[in-house]
């Protein structure tokens, strides 16, 4: 019994720790290789060792970049989290609504945003609130969309009860459709928060201050490629950290999502 | 308890209109135990629905303890086919549901709420989510929670038709004994002609397409009934032989040529 409990966790651990690492490593190990291989020249790809190097030599600074992109990855995020659900809310509480606004939202997400930084520019100035209003603009529309998909989705089954119990409106929405449209909304916020963080840079790289978008711009113009991929690095492991912390979340709110999905 | 007069529903479908039920007169007395047979299409869950007033009949009317049913009542409880759970609720919770939407004092039925779980052999699961129940067991949590109500009337619709043959005959001598404890006027749509010879004081036999009442057959058999061995299987054997007569030879109605019927 307890040997089977042991192996039982061990191919846990295996399967959520072991696995993902391993591809990591692998993978860089692929990219190293393939650097020395091909003999490419440190300007065009640099090599891990090149990379780790250049964020040694500033561990302090790229941190602190890193946080800055963060902290307006964080507030546009959370904006577009509130707004993307009150909109859905809405939307999906009125068909004439939904109806009127639903075109306009989709011509809207189908702007392409980086034509809208110059003008954020233009309107908000510097510092940052244009990077966390590219924030808020790329990455509301999936949440809306999903959210929205949640709550229209309540099974008839469930939809009659309410009406059998001569549930209010407000009711069924509180205590039936809300809940059920959780792991919908979570899909949403699952897919915006790349977008969240793709916001954020290119409102940097377009209006660079601070940031790691910032960074990037700058090792251009200094021809320092190990620097903008250090920079890349960093943004990446943000996005998978952030990426995991939302699916924490999703495990802790809505345990019984899996188990209905399967 | 329940007087249907009359009753007829029309669906308009894509291919025009459809007459699901047509002239139906029908009376339940108080306590009694109605089974609802006939082929599926019949309209037997449109008729149930009528009396829950999910659904307005398009003729005749419909009216519980001298009330027309105009939507659905507080004394009436519905069970459907699926549990209809919510997923995300503990068993007891769910079958507290209806108590929060009428607005009840929850302390007042928490201490019923129990019971019915103790009745239903739930005691050890009220914690737990629906998902790690059986599909038996989900459909007693779903009884508990139509006789939280403390309905007057129970209107099920073939509640164990999801289930596997063993389930289903514990599930439905558990119920006779529920309603020889209770009282309660159930009204038990099924297709199932052994269920309906177990459970119902009298059957109502629908023919299909228009569902019309084609006959309401008495069952004098004693209570508490049993399937398997008994004392009167002769009188069981003779009441499922007419049952079966009634469902497979359609009857050759006065206004309907046979040639149009379906």
């Amino acid at each position: 019994m307890t040997d089977i409990q042991n192996g039982s966790r061990l191919s846990l651990v295996w399967t959520n720790a072991v696995l993902p690492v391993l591809g990591g490593v692998v993978a860089i190990g692929l990219w190293w290789l393939l650097t020395i291989a091909l003999h490419i020249d440190p300007f065009y790809v640099p090599s891990p060792p090149d990379v780790v190097e250049s964020f040694l030599r500033t561990p302090t600074y790229l941190l602190s970049e890193t946080w800055i992109t963060l902290q307006r990855v964080l507030i546009g995020f959370g904006i577009a989290a509130v707004c993307g659900l009150l909109i859905a809310v809405v939307l999906a509480a009125s068909r004439t609504v939904e109806r009127m606004a639903m075109p306009l939202l989709a011509a809207v997400n189908a702007v392409p945003k980086v034509a809208l930084a110059p003008l954020l520019l233009v309107w908000m100035g510097f510092g940052n609130s244009p990077k966390i209003v590219m924030v808020v603009l790329v990455s509301f529309f999936p949440i809306v969309v999903s959210t929205m998909a949640g709550l229209t989705s309540t099974p008839a089954d469930l939809r009659e009860l309410a009406r059998s119990l001569s549930a209010s409106w407000w009711q069924t929405f509180v205590k039936v459709r809300l809940s059920w449209a959780l792991p919908q909304v979570f899909v949403g916020l699952k897919v915006a928060t790349p977008l969240a963080i793709i916001g954020a840079v290119i409102g940097e790289v377009v209006n660079p201050d601070h940031g790691l978008g910032s960074v990037i711009v700058g090792s251009g113009a200094s021809s320092d490629t190990p620097l903008a991929f250090a920079a890349l690095v960093l943004l990446a492991v943000t996005g998978v950290v952030l990426f995991y912390f939302v699916a924490v979340i999703e495990r802790v709110l809505v345990p019984w999502a899996r188990a209905i999905a399967s | 308890m329940i007087t249907v007069s009359a009753a007829s529903r029309t669906f308009k479908g894509k291919s025009g209109r459809v007459e699901a039920l047509k002239d139906i007169n029908l009376t339940v007395g108080d306590g009694e135990f109605m089974a609802v047979i006939g082929r599926s299409g019949c309209g037997k869950s449109t008729l149930l629905r009528m009396i829950a007033g999910l659904i307005k009949p398009t003729g005749g009317e419909v009216s519980i303890a001298g009330a027309r049913v105009l939507a659905p009542r507080r004394d009436v409880a519905m069970v459907f086919q699926r549990p209809a759970l919510l997923p995300w609720r503990s068993v007891q919770d769910n079958v507290l549901l209806p108590v929060e939407i009428f607005r009840w004092r929850r302390s007042q039925h928490y201490e019923r709420a129990q019971q019915l779980l103790e009745m239903t052999g739930l005691a050890g699961f009220r914690k737990r989510l629906p998902h790690e129940l059986s599909g038996g067991m989900q459909q007693r949590v779903s009884l508990c929670r139509a006789l939280i109500q403390n309905p007057k009337v129970m209107l099920m619709d073939e509640p164990f038709s999801a289930l596997d043959a063993l389930t289903r005959e514990e599930l439905a001598v558990e119920l006779q004994r529920i309603h020889m404890e209770l009282g309660t006027t159930i009204v038990f749509v099924t297709h199932s002609i052994q269920e309906a010879v177990l459970l119902a004081d009298r059957v109502a036999v629908l023919s299909a397409r228009p569902g019309r009442l084609r006959q309401i057959v008495k069952i004098d058999i004693p209570r508490p009934r049993s399937f398997g061995h008994n004392a009167h299987l002769e009188q069981v054997a003779d009441a499922s032989a007419e049952l079966h007569q009634l469902l497979l030879t359609e009857e050759h109605l006065p206004n309907t040529p046979p040639a149009t019927r379906v």
